[in-house]
């Protein structure tokens, strides 16, 4: 560190370059994202859905439980500019109170998948041989399932509800993250920081958390993104199975499994919850994607 | 050839078939409560409850429970189902067929989106048609499966009135009104799998198309058809193999969702009948078929690659 600091005195003292060439790595990261124009038109969009999470109910156009049976299956108008559902309740209201079960859900599902899947993959690429071999079997048992398939035979043994849907989801995605972190661990295991870090007689679990964890950072966060992607998707459709969110609380997946019963009567109830989920899941895909551009610019076609 | 990747690659395939088992097993021991009792229901006396738990041999460790039970299954015996008390097996057997014909249809109609785009937005990088290929495979992984397919059915049954929105008819029976049911569901699982592998395809041409056999087979004079179609397609099927067999357990995660949604009565529809209805061994075993058979679709398809290119060696 002090060779570094004495080698970047000559341009400028501030703080940013004393941090040294890691903050330089990651800022030029920010400023490729920052150009990359899909990725920030996936951040417009998922920022558009998480002011709508937040502040969900106090935002609506109409109370989103509100009935009007006068006014049922209404079409898109300027007064209902989504319709009116079989209740007529106002489709846009419950569109924007819904989209915090989604983040929540998606949020909390892919902690539990990193957190558990970077750990266990992090031991497996440091461990024995061994540990290895048991973890990453283990992780290939639960990679062999149909991810929707396993997520459906967890609920059932949990039971249904959100919280059990948030397990669910977290437990299908938690192989993804072992292998991911398991690989760039591998990748790194025997470089010379490692070994130095060691014959400094660094402890196994400070050199996991202190220099390799910051090395496998990059990919982990490419798969955060992508896989709050497939966690919202995967909460729609446990909620659209009746498995995930169970009423009063509103969700695009369920909105469109209650539709179900009365498309032929007002198709649009079937499509605007579908768009909520598509565009969310969209802006979370394209935003992953250019992150990945962004921190592994080697990776670029 | 190198025949111990082919053994260490059909030892990985068999821990991974016994971790199914006992993935699949351990579904039951999580329900929360008495098994017994589940079975039983709420209203059964304490002397039945205690007379079931003696037969299935709940009170005994864990471990001898999973190995009856997986000697059992090993005889194709799933136990019964909860709902009707017949065999669970046969019940099963009835159900591959039609998953797999959904299947195999909407791969096909996958691959047949994504050949033609992926290669030539290879062909032609950077072009309007490359970045028409881009935007929609990315579209399509974030389309929801099941919500695709309420739109088709909206369109094209209730709306246009052309095909049936759900049900099943087998192809001996009459194969036009097969045609007819498995149309919307197996485009709406085949759109899905298109997208993504339209990308796999697309990148496993431009690796070739760099490389130098494709730049010396151009440099002797050979025509441009013949250098994709001999020189480059055909070293990049190989990696477009094994994306294909890594797709398969993605493609039935969507097979499951889409006959749920059509009412298609393969494997993923009796398995989800089976959660609705608390039907614990019935899920068990449809669980446990889908997933084995994944496993050795993959299996084969590793294989395969392997015969394909016998460069390749087990890490």
């Amino acid at each position: 560190m002090a060779s570094k600091k004495s080698s970047s005195s000559k341009r400028s003292t501030s703080a940013e370059d004393q941090l040294g060439p890691a903050n330089t790595l990651w800022r030029d990261a920010y400023r490729r994202l920052l150009r990359h124009r899909l990725a920030m038109f996936g951040a417009l969009v998922l920022l558009i859905v998480v002011v709508m999470g937040i502040f969900g109910p106090a935002i609506t156009p109409y109370d989103p439980n509100g009935m009007d049976f006068a006014d049922r299956f209404a079409d898109p108008s300027f007064e209902h500019w989504m319709g009116t559902d079989d209740f007529g309740r106002d489709i846009f209201s419950r569109i924007i109170v819904g989209a915090r079960v989604s983040l929540q859900v998606g949020f909390i599902a892919v902690s539990v998948a990193t957190i558990v899947g970077t750990g266990l993959g992090l031991v497996a690429g440091y461990g024995t041989r061994v540990t290895d071999e048991v973890i990453m079997r283990a992780m290939d048992v639960l990679y062999a399932f149909p991810a929707i398939l396993l997520a459906i035979a967890i609920m059932a043994a949990l039971g249904k509800g959100i919280g059990n849907a948030m397990i669910a989801i977290g437990i299908v995605y938690v192989p993804i993250f072992a292998r991911i972190a398991r690989g760039a661990v591998l990748g790194i295991r025997n470089e010379e920081f490692i070994i130095a870090a060691r014959a400094m007689g660094a402890g196994d679990i400070r050199i996991l958390l202190t220099h390799v964890l910051p090395n496998v950072l990059s990919p982990i966060i490419v798969e955060i993104t992508l896989s709050l992607a497939f966690a919202i998707l995967a909460e729609a459709a446990l909620s659209f199975f009746g498995l995930g969110t169970q009423p009063p609380d509103p969700s695009w997946g369920r909105m469109l499994s209650e539709g179900r019963a009365f498309f032929r009567q007002s198709g649009w109830m079937g499509v605007f919850p579908g768009l909520a989920i598509f565009f969310t899941v969209m802006g979370f895909n394209f935003l992953g994607d250019g992150l990945r551009d962004a921190l592994d610019p080697r990776l670029r076609r | 050839m190198n025949y111990q990747y082919v053994v260490q690659r059909l030892l990985l395939a068999l821990v991974v078939v016994l971790g199914i088992t006992f993935v699949v097993f351990m579904i039951m021991q999580i329900v929360p409560g008495d098994p017994a009792r589940v079975i039983l229901g709420p209203y059964a006396s304490d002397e039945s409850v205690a007379g079931l738990r003696d037969r299935l041999g709940l009170d005994r460790p864990l471990l001898e429970q999973y190995l009856t039970w997986l000697a059992k299954a090993a005889r194709g015996d799933f136990g019964q189902s909860l709902l009707n008390g017949q065999d669970v097996a046969p019940q099963l057997l009835g159900r591959i067929g039609p998953s797999f014909e959904l299947a195999i249809v909407s791969l096909v109609i996958g691959l047949v989106i994504a050949f033609p785009i992926g290669i030539i937005s290879a062909l032609k990088p950077g072009s309007a048609i490359d970045i028409m290929a881009t935007v929609f495979s990315q579209i399509g992984v974030s389309v929801p499966t099941f919500w695709m397919g309420i739109i088709l059915v909206i369109v094209f049954s209730l709306n246009l009135d052309l095909l049936p929105p759900s049900g099943y008819t087998p192809i001996r029976e009459d194969p036009g009104d097969w045609l007819a049911h498995i149309i919307l569901p197996a485009f709406t699982a085949g759109f899905v799998s298109a997208s993504i592998q339209t990308r796999f395809i697309r990148s496993a041409m431009l690796d070739v198309l760099s490389a130098n056999y494709v730049q010396t087979a151009r440099a002797k004079g050979l025509n441009e058809r013949t250098v994709i179609m001999r020189h480059a397609l055909r070293n990049a099927l190989i990696n477009i193999v094994t994306i294909i067999g890594l797709q398969i357990t993605a493609l039935f995660s969507g097979i499951v969702i889409v006959e749920v949604v059509f009412s298609w009565p393969g494997l993923g529809k009796l398995a989800f009948n089976a959660v609705e209805e608390r039907d614990y061994p019935l899920l068990q075993g449809a669980v446990m078929v889908i997933a084995i058979m994944v496993t050795l679709v993959n299996l084969v398809v590793d294989l395969l690659y392997f015969l394909l290119d016998p460069r390749i060696e087990y890490v």
